[in-house]
């Protein structure tokens, strides 16, 4: 089939925003909402046929799935086969994401309907939606690296426009910067990790980068191998710069201190941005370049893994002790983000060998799902309970009776109890950790353990806890139609999503696996799994104070976590003390002291001696008379002393 | 085609404006001015690309000669390749704006209007002529105005902004005489006499040693104007105390006289001096782009903080120059482009905001969005354009910039490359620093009150994003115009290689 069908996908969501960029507050103001949502419509229907056309009839080759370059054009030609082309790459991940994102948006621009009514900016709510919506597409469909870093750059703006979306909260305008500079200083690495790769592989197309890269006999590797920095390669470099930008995309330890304030935006906004779509970017960017880390820099693939194994260990451990219910979703995030990471860093390229590249897309894949129900879920509750503090909350089963029940699926599911979704995912990647690395796996048991006590520790203490009040008022607590219906369809899809026969489909290099479950090796980590379950059912199920008891019991632990090990800090110290008070006060001192005082000297230096030299131009005869005759004295007196 | 009519047109507007009575004849004749300016703008080039798509490879378009001063063989020779038309558009665009945005100008209107579009024909006259002697007469007229602009209609300590940047601006012009000089007496033809004539100084070879003994004068002498550091203070306080349209004239084109002077004059003519001074030249433009962007973020005052960023942005251009690589001069071209629309916008949205809150202070505003979101939006824009964003001119200039530094193969080069590229995040910070506390936040009582831009400021300001969305959404269009351009002043320097 003609794939260039795939171009309306993004253009819908962009067209929408042009029009209600342009027109929104005058003409669209209610029925903005309904317009981005028809559109994206369209777009999810077209993807889901696409990708079921590319998956089932034409996309396979002997065995194989093929990479389909379905448009590119060139956009700015730097110099002959360096240049920025704007294209629709079809493979199996893309094909992936991008029925992903329309599927997730779908649903949130949904579930807004209800839960943005009536807002002042409605219109210009939906407006940022689909520009995120067009600029994740295109992310996701970019055939060269420079587009994706375009697009890349674009979701940053559309979260930042989102998390800023209470422009008027002194916290969100706090946020939103946050985010957009965390990112942004990430974004470095990957714009010079570029320069470097795009350099030496002389061209900046995906496709071409990869052979180039991988082909150990090739000019472009042999150059960027041999020319070093530091006594490490460039190619080393390269890649570890633009880990660097998923890394703050992603949310990985360090760069991570953006995505639980990011929390400032309206709820749906996290659950699309926050939770399925946006911060997954820096992994499926590692995915796409997986064959050069895997096949030539796998120094950089250890990097990876340590890095995801610690963030996803100590965003566990962090949202154990928060209170805000969207901070302890912002933490899981970031934690089950590491997991992805942590498995693209153990696995390697091809065949069984390539376990952690599956588990990884499968876990990004049924993550989407969960997690954005979770957000969604947590937004009917605070759309009901004006708070985001679980001690407001509690007890909620029978007044949120819908949203009661699509949570606990959603918390079984990230938890991987079987049969949900989230079971299949993360059995495939502690699988692929068990064979690579036991330390690591020991990591991420752990960190399994931790993640079902966090999310029951949140059902109960939402759901749970306090003695639940019957819906006597007849006031109860689901909100409209358009907000459950999300609800139900994701929960539907998190029960469902990890029955996909997911190595069949999406491999490290596109051979269909046929992967067989191992039951003996799921037995430990669900085992581990339903201990964090039943741990949190005895502290929070009811309310009494054995929570206290138990935080008290780590002590300054306890207390450096719930501070999130004071990260922050960290930060705001070299900010604060290193940059401005040691760099840019002193910059701006010296400009207007040193730099201009100079410009000041001279120009008030020639003043002065134009000053006191003026009084010679006196216009007095008598003086300049006595001037001449001095002047005709003193010439003589020369005169005559040289001639003798 | 009769190239001139750039020159004549705003001269004319300038005669008729001389005879109007009151604000209202003197603006709608100076918005007629600058439309026709416009139209002849975009009529060039349109006959621009029919020459070119009709196979004509000459390196200057619509030419024409005049012997002006023959005992000096002064010439009054015009003509226009890529470079100077993606300029004479800036120029276009710019001009019409201020106009718009000036459309209140009661103080002096007559003088005000005459002057500003008396400024138009130095900088057309500039962009235009092929003779280092008219060129240098056009700089000049550029000059004059800017020093009455800030000295009558400015705003704070206007007397010594104005009389500094007069006087850095004539230091500046004074380097550039002697370079020209010195040019103009080492150029002896067959027959024994001398030529001011670019494209004739072009085919010949300058000496070596001529070349870098004149080449600073020229390079620092234009690089005043485009805020070279350490030669840049004249641009925070000369913009500061300027009126609205003027900031937008002297950040949008006054500063790329200067660019457009180091790019054609000193780096095409000198092209072994270009090479020698490089690493110099390297050195002062990252020096401007870091320092001028920490500088940046201590600035309290909107105008402030956009005067020092454009001292970081022109940096940009010096990088891009220095390189000396096709993608990076091609970057520094569009840089020039780019920052000149962007910073018009900026300034007309920092003015918007000031004629109704009267103050520039980013501690007095804040939550402006709500009442004036108009305003606010352009503010955000020309700030996303400022920081980089892609879909806007600003990404498009800098990746450029960027991409043809890093293939200059030197070390030293490429960390000069990287401290370029890290400006982009801490330009991310003071954007959003002042972006976050003006638009942004909660709203002031003492402005909830406030009304969103008029009819011409709308226009004003939607000419300039659209200019800036073209070039940021197709930036082939601008691309394929310069490149020709900058094709030929790589030719010369890349033969030494």
């Amino acid at each position: 089939m003609n794939y260039s069908i795939i171009a309306l996908i993004p253009l819908l969501p962009l067209a929408t925003f042009i029009l209600l960029g342009l027109f929104g507050r005058k003409y669209f103001q209610t029925s903005g909402g309904i317009i981005a949502t028809v559109a994206l419509l369209a777009s999810a229907i077209i993807s889901l046929y696409v990708t079921y056309h590319y998956f089932f009839i034409d996309g396979k080759v002997n065995g194989t799935y093929r990479h389909i370059t379905a448009l590119n054009y060139t956009w700015l030609e730097f110099s002959p086969g360096i240049s920025i082309d704007m294209g629709i790459l079809i493979d199996p991940i893309s094909m992936m994401m991008i029925v992903v994102v329309t599927f997730i948006s779908l649903m949130v621009h949904i579930f807004s309907l209800g839960y943005m009514k009536g807002e002042d900016r409605f219109s210009t709510y939906f407006a940022f939606l689909s520009l995120f919506t067009f600029s994740m597409l295109g992310l996701v469909l970019s055939t060269n690296i420079f587009q994706l870093y375009i697009f890349w750059e674009l979701v940053g703006l559309s979260s930042f426009l989102l998390i800023g979306y209470y422009f008027y909260k002194p916290s969100a305008v706090a946020a939103s910067k946050k985010a957009f500079i965390v990112t942004r200083f990430a974004d470095l690495g990957f714009l010079i990790g570029i320069l470097m790769l795009g350099f030496h592989a002389q061209t900046l197309d995906i496709s071409t980068l990869i052979q180039n890269l991988t082909n150990h006999q090739s000019p472009q590797f042999i150059g960027i191998t041999t020319a070093s920095f530091l006594g490490v390669s460039l190619l080393t470099w390269g890649l570890s710069l633009v880990f660097i930008g998923g890394a703050g995309k992603s949310a990985m330890f360090p760069l991570h201190i953006w995505l639980p304030d990011a929390m400032e935006g309206p709820t749906p906004v996290s659950a699309l941005i926050h939770a399925a779509t946006m911060v997954v970017a820096g992994v499926y960017l590692i995915a796409r370049l997986f064959p050069v880390y895997a096949l030539s820099a796998p120094q950089v693939l250890e990097i990876i893994m340590s890095v995801g194994a610690v963030s996803a260990l100590i965003a566990a451990i962090i949202a154990c002790t928060q209170t805000d219910i969207k901070r302890v979703l912002a933490y899981s995030t970031m934690s089950q983000i590491g997991y992805m990471m942590l498995a693209l860093g153990v696995s390697k390229y091809g065949g069984e060998d390539g376990l952690g590249y599956i588990g990884s897309m499968f876990h990004l894949f049924t993550h989407a799902f969960f997690k954005s129900l979770l957000f969604l879920g947590a937004g009917a509750v605070i759309h009901f309970i004006h708070s985001n503090e679980m001690k407001d909350m509690g007890g909620l089963r029978k007044l949120m009776p819908l949203t009661h029940i699509t949570f606990l699926i959603a918390c079984l599911a990230i938890a991987g109890i079987p049969p949900f979704a989230g079971f299949f995912s993360k059995e495939e990647i502690l699988l692929a950790a068990f064979r690579a690395n036991k330390f690591i796996y020991g990591i991420a048991l752990f960190t399994a353990g931790l993640t079902s006590f966090y999310m029951f520790r949140l059902y109960f203490s939402i759901f749970w806890n306090k003695p639940s009040t019957e819906n006597k008022t007849g006031h109860h607590g689901e909100g409209t139609w358009s907000m459950k219906i999300p609800l139900v369809v994701l929960a539907v899809c998190s029960l469902l999503a990890g029955l996909v026969p997911f190595a069949n489909y999406i491999t490290s290099d596109g051979a269909v696996l046929n992967a067989t479950n191992n039951i003996m090796f799921s037995i430990v980590p669900v085992a581990v799994s339903l201990g964090g379950i039943l741990l949190s059912a005895y502290l929070y199920k009811k309310e009494n104070d054995k929570p206290v008891r138990a935080a008290a019991l780590f002590g300054t632990f306890y207390k450096a976590a719930h501070k999130k090990f004071y990260i922050d800090e960290m930060y705001l110290f070299v900010t604060q003390r290193i940059l401005f008070n040691l760099i840019a006060r002193p910059a701006a001192w010296v400009d207007k002291n040193i730099v201009d005082g100079f410009m000041n000297l001279t120009a008030t230096t020639t003043g002065k001696v134009s000053e006191s030299i003026k009084a010679m131009q006196s216009g007095r005869l008598q003086s300049y008379a006595i001037y001449f005759f001095g002047g005709v004295i003193a010439m003589a007196a020369l005169f005559i002393y040289w001639w003798k | 085609m009769f190239l001139s009519s750039l020159i004549i047109a705003p001269l004319i507007t300038c005669v008729i404006i001389l005879f109007c009575r009151g604000l209202k004849q003197v603006r709608i004749i100076s918005l007629a001015g600058a439309i026709v300016q416009m139209i002849l703008a975009f009529i060039f080039l349109i006959q621009y690309w029919k020459e070119r798509s009709s196979g004509n490879t000459s390196a200057m378009l619509f030419e024409s000669d005049h012997t002006w001063f023959a005992a000096l063989n002064i010439h009054y020779h015009i003509g226009i390749d890529g470079i100077s038309l993606a300029m004479i558009l800036l120029t276009a665009f710019v001009v019409i704006a201020g106009v718009l945005v000036s459309w209140t100008m009661e103080k002096l209107s007559k003088e005000f209007f005459f002057l500003l579009l008396f400024l138009s024909v130095g900088a057309y006259g500039f962009f235009i002529s092929l003779d280092l002697f008219t060129l240098f007469f056009f700089l000049e007229v550029a000059v004059i105005p800017k020093f009455l602009l800030i000295g009558i209609w400015g705003s704070g300590k206007k007397e010594y902004s104005a009389m500094k940047l007069a006087l850095m601006l004539m230091g500046g012009s004074a380097l550039v005489f002697v370079g020209l000089a010195g040019l103009y007496f080492n150029t002896a033809n067959g027959n024994g006499a001398h030529t001011f004539d670019l494209l004739q100084i072009a085919q010949m070879h300058i000496p070596a040693n001529v070349q870098k003994i004149f080449f600073p004068f020229a390079f620092v002498g234009f690089g005043i104007f485009t805020a070279l550091f350490p030669f840049h203070t004249w641009v925070p306080d000369g913009h500061s105390s300027a009126p609205t349209a003027a900031s937008m004239f002297l950040a949008g084109i006054s500063m790329k006289l200067g660019g457009y002077g180091c790019l054609r004059v000193a780096t095409f003519l000198m092209p072994d001096a270009a090479h020698a001074y490089a690493p110099v030249i390297i050195l002062l433009a990252t020096i401007a782009i870091i320092y001028g962007a920490f500088a940046t973020m201590m600035q309290t005052d909107l105008k402030y903080i956009n005067a020092y960023s454009s001292v970081s942005h022109c940096g940009f251009v010096l990088l891009g120059i220095g390189m000396l690589t096709r993608t990076s001069i091609n970057g520094a071209v569009l840089q020039m482009v780019s920052h000149g629309l962007m910073t018009a916008l900026f300034f007309a949205a920092i003015g918007m905001i000031y004629s109704r809150t009267h103050t520039r202070l980013v501690a007095q505003l804040g939550g402006l969005l709500k009442v004036t979101p108009f305003i606010s939006t352009v503010f955000v824009i020309a700030g996303l354009c400022s920081l980089g964003l892609p879909g806007l001119s600003g990404f498009v200039a800098e990746m450029t910039v960027f991409m043809g530094s890093w293939q200059n193969p030197d070390k030293l080069y490429r960390l000069a490359t990287i401290l370029a590229c890290a400006s982009i995040v801490v330009t991310a910070v003071y954007i959003l620093r002042a972006a976050g506390k003006t638009v942004m936040g909660p709203l002031s009582n003492a402005y909830d009150k406030l009304t969103d831009a008029t009819w011409n400021e709308k226009i004003a300001a939607g000419l300039l994003i659209v200019a800036i969305v073209i070039i940021g959404v197709a930036p082939f269009l601008l691309y394929d115009l310069v490149k020709p351009g900058t094709e030929l002043i790589m030719n010369k320097i890349l033969i030494l290689k």
